[in-house]
């Protein structure tokens, strides 16, 4: 009975921490905003930079694509826990009576939900502007598996990032060398849907991206106490 | 102290005679390969730095472990003194690597496996120096620099894994020769010389990190020192 209590009302934080995120999001759109233009601004340098023919297209998109998620995405991530910082809530956060990985989980998954909106709003674009079709199931799970190793290293480096005095330079420097990983299975698995290649020979791509997912959401949900402790 | 700084002094000494041995033999005792001629011979600094940085690696991310565990100032001089030293042997075996690869491969640089990981260990430990830097408070740049060493160690065997899907060209020297690269064989007398190099700048590693710690410990001293006479 107990036990089931304390995992209700661990939910219930998660989800409270969720819920203030989405919610000052849908007040400024701060960061929804900042990510899809940069987003879209990405596609359109690299389309003058790789004179992204009809031919090369298949090979090409999802190195594209992938290329701009991962651009995009330190945006949102250093907005979203320097807001925390900025306005003193994080100092508000850890004094709330929750458990600190309930914060991390819901800043997560907050930063997950903005990254999965921008998303899927530039796949179609980027299917129409390209004339290649990217709403493929297969697709999509890649970009969900991919989504979520990438954020899960990146909130946890991101509240390590907004502490530093270099902090507006230091989330992709420190974001990107490790989560090369999860790029070169996200592309190499993208591009595998996209140019038809069978099934087995995506597969090995897909459990890196999973394996990935689990060994990075383990070891940031252990160690998020030490980098907010203060 | 003054018998710790002497048992180092010897342990200088040491490794001192034993790099000119190593590398005399390098260039007396073993024999010029056949094929690939004189630029062999930079193969045993090659690996031997290379071993060094993947070594110094790992002692920095167990310390940075241990740190988070014990949040004793030791282990993060520990793992930061490793990371500066994993800096500059992989950056010399990266160096020593393209020396080789340009006769033999035709290129100075290919995106192989080892060749690529190595780059990647690299950025990632001058991520470490940077985070480092940016952080005033010295207990939080302790912590956050294990957390980072942590996730670093966790992330680079991964883009090892990833890569290596790929086909690699890289020789394998360790282990059993895959169908995919060019197995090597050693002469004994190589052989030989290979792995005198291995624990010659094993020792080498040590008494550099010996010297970085203890350099490490005293700047501590150090800034304990100020901090105190700020307060006053």
């Amino acid at each position: 009975m107990s036990e089931q209590k304390t995992e209700s009302s661990f939910l219930q934080s998660v989800s409270a921490v969720v819920w203030k995120d989405l919610t000052a999001e849908l007040r400024s759109r701060e960061i929804f905003s900042a990510m899809f233009v940069f987003a879209l601004l990405v596609v359109l340098i690299f389309n003058f930079a790789l004179e992204l023919e009809a031919g090369t297209r298949a090979s090409v998109a999802a190195g594209v694509l992938w290329a701009t998620f991962t651009f995009a995405g330190t945006l949102g991530l250093n907005r979203s826990m320097s807001m925390e910082k900025d306005r003193g809530c994080l100092d508000g956060l850890l004094l709330a009576p929750v458990d600190r990985s309930a914060i991390f989980f819901g800043k997560m998954v907050g930063n997950l939900v903005f990254m999965l909106i921008v998303e899927l709003v530039v796949i179609p674009l980027f299917s129409i502007l390209y004339n290649i079709n990217l709403i493929q199931p297969g697709l999509l799970l890649v970009t969900l598996l991919g989504s979520i190793g990438y954020i899960a290293v990146g909130t946890l480096l991101s509240a390590m990032a907004v502490q530093a005095r270099t902090r507006d330079i230091l989330l992709p420097i420190l974001l990107f060398p490790v989560v090369i990983p999860v790029v070169i299975a996200a592309v190499k698995a993208s591009s595998g849907y996209l140019q038809g290649i069978p099934m087995n020979e995506i597969t090995p791509w897909l459990n890196l991206l999973v394996v990935y997912d689990i060994i990075f959401l383990t070891t940031a949900w252990l160690v998020f106490d030490k980098v907010v402790e203060e | 102290m003054n018998k710790s700084i002497d048992k180092l002094k010897i342990l200088d000494v040491i490794s001192i005679l034993l790099l000119i041995t190593a590398t005399g033999m390098v260039f007396l005792y073993a024999p010029v390969e056949r094929v690939m001629g004189m630029v062999q011979k930079v193969f045993y600094f090659h690996v031997s730095s290379a071993w060094v940085g993947m070594l110094s690696f790992i002692v920095a991310a167990v310390a940075g472990a241990v740190y988070l565990k014990t949040s004793k100032t030791k282990w993060d001089i520990l793992s930061f003194a490793a990371v500066e030293i994993g800096i500059v042997f992989a950056i010399i075996a990266i160096c020593t690597g393209s020396i080789w690869a340009r006769p033999v491969w035709n290129t100075w640089w290919t995106w192989d496996p080892r060749l690529t990981t190595t780059a990647i260990m690299t950025l990632v430990f001058i991520a470490y120096l940077m985070l480092r830097q940016g952080m005033d408070d010295p207990e939080k740049r302790a912590r956050f620099g294990a957390v980072y060493t942590i996730i670093g160690a966790l992330s680079v065997p991964l883009t090892f894994l990833s890569i290596r899907i790929f086909r690699t060209i890289h020789p394998v020297v360790i282990g059993a020769p895959s169908a995919t690269s060019a197995a090597f064989d050693m002469s004994p007398r190589m052989l030989q010389t290979f792995l005198f190099s291995l624990i010659v700048w094993s020792v080498v590693f040590i008494a550099l990190l010996w010297h970085r710690v203890r350099l490490g410990t005293l700047a501590h001293e150090v800034e304990q020192a100020k901090m105190k006479l700020e307060e006053i």
